[in-house]
Order: C-alpha cells, then sequence, then structure tokens
C-alpha cells in the first residue's frame, strides 16, 4: 500500500536524520577534547581514556538497553517524549540565541582553547599521563552518554533500536574519521545549523511521543511527524527573523 | 568520621546531577512548561476526550514554551 510506505519512510527519516545529526554534533564536541588533549599531553593516555569511555558506554547500554523493552510502550513513550521535548526546546533555544549572536557561535574553538588551558596548567606530562587520560575519559563518556540516550530512546520507542544504533555508529565513525583528517579545524563543522535542525527533529519527536503516551491520536499517524517538524521550522525561522538585531548590518565573509 | 562518601553513593549522588543537567541546567522554565504541557494535554485527552483540540494544543504548547524562553533570553541579555 503506497500510503502505508509513505508514513512508515517518513517516520524512519525522522528517527534517522535525528539521531545521525545528533551523535554527529555529539562526537564532534567530544573529538574536540580528544584532539585538545592528545595535542597538549600526547595521544598514548588520551586514546587509552577513549577507550575506556567507549567501553563504560557499551556495559551502560548492554545494562539499560534490554532493560527498557520490559517497560509499558505508553509510559514509556511518554518519559521519552516529555525527556525529548525538554531536550529538543534547550537545543532548540541555543541555536536561535547563537543565530541572533546572543551566544559564542563556534563552540569547538572555545572548547579546544579552555581544555588546552586546562591541560598546559597541570604542569608536565609524565609517561602515563592521569590527566590526559580522565580528561579523554570524561569527554567522551559524557559526550556519548547524550548519544546513548538519544538512540535508547528514540530507537526503543519507534521499535527501531537496531536501525538507530547502525545510525549513530554511522554518524561516530564519520565524523571521528573526518574529524581525524582535518584534525584541529573542527569548528568548520557548521555546528550551529546542524544543533537547530537535530533541535527541530527532537521537538517534533518529542511532541509526537508525548501524544502517544498520553492517547492522543495524530491524523494521517506517523506522517503527523512531518508536520511536526514543518510547524517548528517555520516558528524557528521566525524567531531567529525576530531576535536577530536589525540595526546592526550583515556582513557575509566569504570561507 | 570520613568525609569522603562511598563510591556508590558518589555515583548515585554523580547520575543525580547528570540528569539534573541534562533536564533542567540553565533552563528551569523548559522543564516546568514541559511537566505543564503534560498535565493540561493528559486533563484534555485522556480525561476530557477531546482529540482535536490535544492534537492542536500539544505543539502550540511547545511553541510558546520554547518562544517564551528564547524571548527572557534575549531581553536578559539586551538589558545586560
Amino acid at each position: 500500500m503506497p500510503f502505508l510506505a509513505t508514513t512508515v519512510s517518513s517516520g524512519v527519516l525522522v528517527l534517522v536524520g535525528a539521531v545521525f545529526l545528533a551523535s554527529a554534533v555529539e562526537m564532534v564536541e567530544a573529538l574536540t577534547i580528544v584532539v585538545a588533549v592528545g595535542h597538549t599531553r600526547g595521544w598514548r593516555s588520551a586514546l587509552q581514556g577513549v577507550g575506556v569511555a567507549l567501553v563504560a558506554l557499551a556495559a551502560l547500554v548492554a545494562a539499560f538497553g534490554p532493560a527498557l523493552v520490559h517497560v509499558p510502550l505508553s509510559a514509556l513513550r511518554l518519559i521519552v517524549g516529555g525527556v525529548l521535548l525538554i531536550f529538543g526546546m534547550q537545543w532548540l533555544r541555543k541555536a536561535v540565541l547563537r543565530s541572533a549572536g546572543l551566544k559564542a557561535k563556534h563552540d569547538e574553538d572555545e572548547i579546544y582553547r579552555e581544555t588546552v588551558a586546562e591541560l598546559e596548567a597541570a604542569g608536565t606530562t609524565p609517561a602515563r599521563d592521569r590527566i590526559a587520560f580522565v580528561m579523554a575519559f570524561k569527554g567522551v563518556f559524557l559526550e556519548g552518554l547524550e548519544v546513548v540516550i538519544t538512540v535508547l530512546t528514540l530507537g526503543t520507542s519507534a521499535h527501531r533500536l537496531g536501525l538507530a544504533t547502525v545510525v549513530a555508529a554511522v554518524a561516530v565513525v564519520l565524523v571521528g574519521g573526518v574529524g581525524i583528517a582535518v584534525s584541529r579545524q573542527l569548528s568548520a563543522v557548521p555546528e550551529n545549523a546542524m544543533k537547530m535542525t537535530v533541535g527541530i527533529l527532537l521537538v517534533s519527536y518529542g511532541t509526537f511521543w508525548t501524544g502517544e503516551g498520553l492517547s492522543v491520536k495524530w491524523p494521517g499517524n506517523d506522517t503527523f511527524l512531518v508536520a511536526c517538524v514543518a510547524i517548528y521550522a517555520v516558528v524557528t525561522w521566525a524567531l531567529v527573523v525576530l531576535v536577530k538585531p536589525k540595526a546592526r548590518p550583515s556582513v557575509e565573509v566569504a570561507a | 568520621m570520613s568525609t569522603k562518601s562511598s563510591w556508590p553513593l558518589r555515583a548515585l549522588k554523580g547520575f543525580g546531577m547528570f540528569w539534573w543537567d541534562f533536564l533542567v541546567g540553565d533552563t528551569p522554565e523548559l522543564f516546568v512548561a514541559a511537566v505543564v504541557t503534560i498535565v493540561i494535554i493528559d486533563l484534555v485527552s485522556r480525561v476530557g476526550h477531546h482529540n482535536s483540540l490535544a492534537v492542536w494544543l500539544l505543539p502550540i504548547l511547545a511553541v510558546v514554551s520554547f518562544s517564551t524562553s528564547v524571548w527572557r533570553a534575549v531581553s536578559k541579555a539586551r538589558k545586560k
């Protein structure tokens, strides 16, 4: 049935987009910290920290992933919907404020500078560098935890945990590869546009699952997700236009 | 008596702090707005059985919450 195919693919498309972009953005943030640690204190301890963080994240997924399947679906969708609604609105808010020039746009430059300054203040680098290990571990674990939460919540609610995991893995490998290749130029990634898109997708999913958890019957079922994306995209665009200072002439600098 | 707490307690505290930062952080108004939205939609949909009202009210409440939070941040930043 063509209608069924359309509704399934629109839901899957939003899921894939949300998981891929959210994972990519978190990966860029984690990679910035790891690159700063590697360049400043050496790669051995930094990579050890990355390895241990990945093992810890895998253990968390193994522990909580199967447990989530046993939570009643309507309760799970309500909790997931609420979390995504809050998380998505936070991301969108930051993205709008960045677009309006009220928040620093290139976080990666700042994160890199702060991490390097902190590491340089720590003094000499021994062969087994505890500080580098801890910094790399914390960066990867905390950013990775957000990826894990996104994958588990979106994947379980949509009954597509396998697909969500694969998409996240592809995003992590892709960003990791490109990040290693460009090394310190991670600030060139259009992070704000990506965050804005993720925010729109997360709020859309948050709205959809919150409604499902509260027994709301959406017109067109999954297709309503696309309507949510359109509504939130228009509202976000309108907010960016409204809050952008009008007196200041905008100067485009060619890259 | 040692002032250092045991590792399970520290892990629990860290876990709680992570979720607090994740959900509340520096935008408690968005957390409160989401909770209020859920309560309103529950009343409209499950108690009042007004499905079509809930369908449009949920995105509208989300838009109002998010726009209000942005507006608050903008006016705060411009006052500085």
